[in-house]
């Protein structure tokens, strides 16, 4: 058995007097793809923004392989947002290449000369992976929605991040862009050595994409009880078949046509 | 004879007179007198907004970006921002002398406090999740400044400076009324006891004149500069 990836031991999160999360006990094991599904306002996108570092647990511990969790955001953790990921005053190649940018010129933030080409070539090659050849030299807003978060995809993946964190990515997406951003999902996840933690609203996206699914509930929702009882992981279900890092199977869908 | 005549000058006597003043070199001095006014004001007017600019960059990003530097100097500025700058004017020709540095410093104090809070404003507007994103990219606080802030503050300053153009000819005009030896607003003001219509009428136009070619000439800095701001929304 590997050792996992990330584990979550006792955590809980309290904002005020208000508990939002409780006795959250788990391990992620490397390679995985966890989708993370609950009512909202359950806490989801605070359990992700502990695994981002942004905030801290109040109780327990999270450590990724093996040692607590650096209490920033680093690059070992990307992350793409549901919106405001990518940033409007740079174009799509200028995107991409940014935490190239970032890593090798700590003072000025910004490569030149061979260095600069040879990530600038990288950062291309990446591009065209998400299907944005082509569009190098657009703005963000000149984008469609879908575009911006293949490119957001893009932009997080070029510093290869161990673990990747998605915040309801392909939410404020038309349902037939959504099974595109699928299939490149997917794809960029077998391809790459990538461990993935989705919060999605929608149960199927969780199938369709995850080899795992947990569930946020609050098992008291009543008024008088809301702000003194947390979510807990309610449910935490393998997908079946198991859906494993590496070995692509063929599209049901395409299989129909 | 019309009372008005003195008091309204005919298009001959404007024309004759902006012949004199902008084209023709004062004998004595060998100097155009537009020309020296011109550049004595346009000195005066840059600088003050330059540095005003320079600073609010400074202030306005760390005010937007550290929370520590935001509670303790928001309060300052806020005050400073209901201080009348013509009302400092005596103080400052007293302590600073009658010089020039009177008259920036007076713009600087006049147009400082607008351009800061709005800069600061453009900063705290910012969606926390870039500020997320790109500690996930990998930058430090200072990449992030110099990589996301700075580069999506710098339009609003330049759009800010080109509003702010306004009230700085107004401290400059009131600055060279009360004293200089040359300059736009202190010829305005030289001539008026004179009632010379035919000087005040062309400098005024003038002054409009190099007000818009200057906020024509920033608004189109901050289009080829920034072109992706044009994009958004
Ligand atoms: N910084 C904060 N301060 C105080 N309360 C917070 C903070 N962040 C989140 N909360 C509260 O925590 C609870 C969970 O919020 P969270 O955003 O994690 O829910 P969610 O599951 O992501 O919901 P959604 O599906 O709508 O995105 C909410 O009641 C919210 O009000
Ligand atoms: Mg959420």
């Amino acid at each position: 058995m590997t050792p996992p990836l990330i584990q979550i031991e006792n955590v809980w999160k309290e904002f005020g007097d208000q508990i939002v999360l409780e006795r959250l006990s788990l391990s992620i094991a490397p390679r995985s793809f966890v989708a993370l599904v609950g009512p909202s306002g359950c806490g989801k996108t605070t359990f992700l923004r502990m695994l981002l570092g942004e905030e801290a647990p109040t109780k327990g511990r999270i450590l990724l392989d093996g040692k607590p969790l650096q209490p920033e955001p680093g690059p070992d953790r990307g992350v793409v947002f549901q919106r405001y990921s990518v940033f409007p005053h740079l174009t799509v190649l200028g995107n991409v290449m940014l935490g190239l940018d970032l890593k090798g010129a700590p003072r000025i933030g910004r490569l030149f000369g061979a260095r600069r080409r040879a990530a600038a070539d990288l950062a291309r090659a990446l591009i065209a992976e998400v299907g944005l050849a082509g569009d190098e030299g657009k703005y963000p807003a000149q984008l469609s929605g879908g575009m911006q978060q293949r490119l957001a995809l893009a932009q997080a993946l070029i510093t290869r991040p161990r673990v990747l964190l998605l915040d309801e990515p392909f939410g404020a997406l038309d349902p037939g862009i959504r099974a595109g951003m699928h299939e490149l999902m997917q794809r960029l996840w077998h391809e790459t050595d990538l461990t993935v933690v989705m919060v999605t609203h929608d149960l199927s996206e969780a199938f369709t994409l995850a080899c795992r699914v947990l569930v946020f509930e609050r098992l008291r929702d009543r008024a008088a009880e809301k702000h003194r009882y947390g979510a807990v992981l309610a449910q935490d279900m393998a997908v079946w078949p198991p859906r494993i890092a590496g070995q692509p199977t063929p599209p049901k869908r395409s299989q129909a046509a | 004879m019309n009372a008005n005549d003195k008091l309204l000058p005919s298009l001959a006597t404007m024309a004759d007179t902006v012949a004199r003043m902008a084209f023709s070199a004062d004998p004595r001095t060998g100097e155009v007198q537009l020309w020296v006014d011109t550049s004595a004001s346009l000195f005066r007017l840059l600088t003050g907004l330059g540095i005003a600019a320079a600073l609010t960059l400074l202030i306005g990003l760390v005010v937007g970006m550290l929370p520590v530097a935001r509670a303790a100097l928001a309060p300052v500025i806020d005050v400073v921002s209901m201080v009348p700058p013509l009302a400092l004017l005596p103080i400052l020709f007293i302590t600073l002398g009658l010089g020039e540095v009177s008259k920036i410093t007076l713009i600087v104090i006049g147009v400082m406090p607008v351009m800061v809070r709005d800069l600061a404003g453009r900063v705290l507007e910012l969606p926390r999740e870039q500020i997320v994103k790109a500690q996930t990219l990998g930058a430090s606080s200072w990449q992030v400044a110099i990589r996301v802030v700075l580069p999506q503050a710098l339009p609003r300053l330049i759009t800010s400076f080109r509003l702010q153009l306004g009230p700085a000819w107004l401290f400059l005009i009131a600055a060279e009324a009360i004293s200089a030896e040359a300059g736009l607003g202190y010829r305005i003001f030289l001539v008026r006891r004179f009632l010379a219509m035919d000087v005040i009428f062309p400098y005024v136009v003038w002054i409009t004149f190099l007000a818009v070619v200057m906020s024509w000439g920033l608004e189109r800095l901050r289009a080829r500069a920034f072109p992706w701001v044009e994009l958004g929304q």
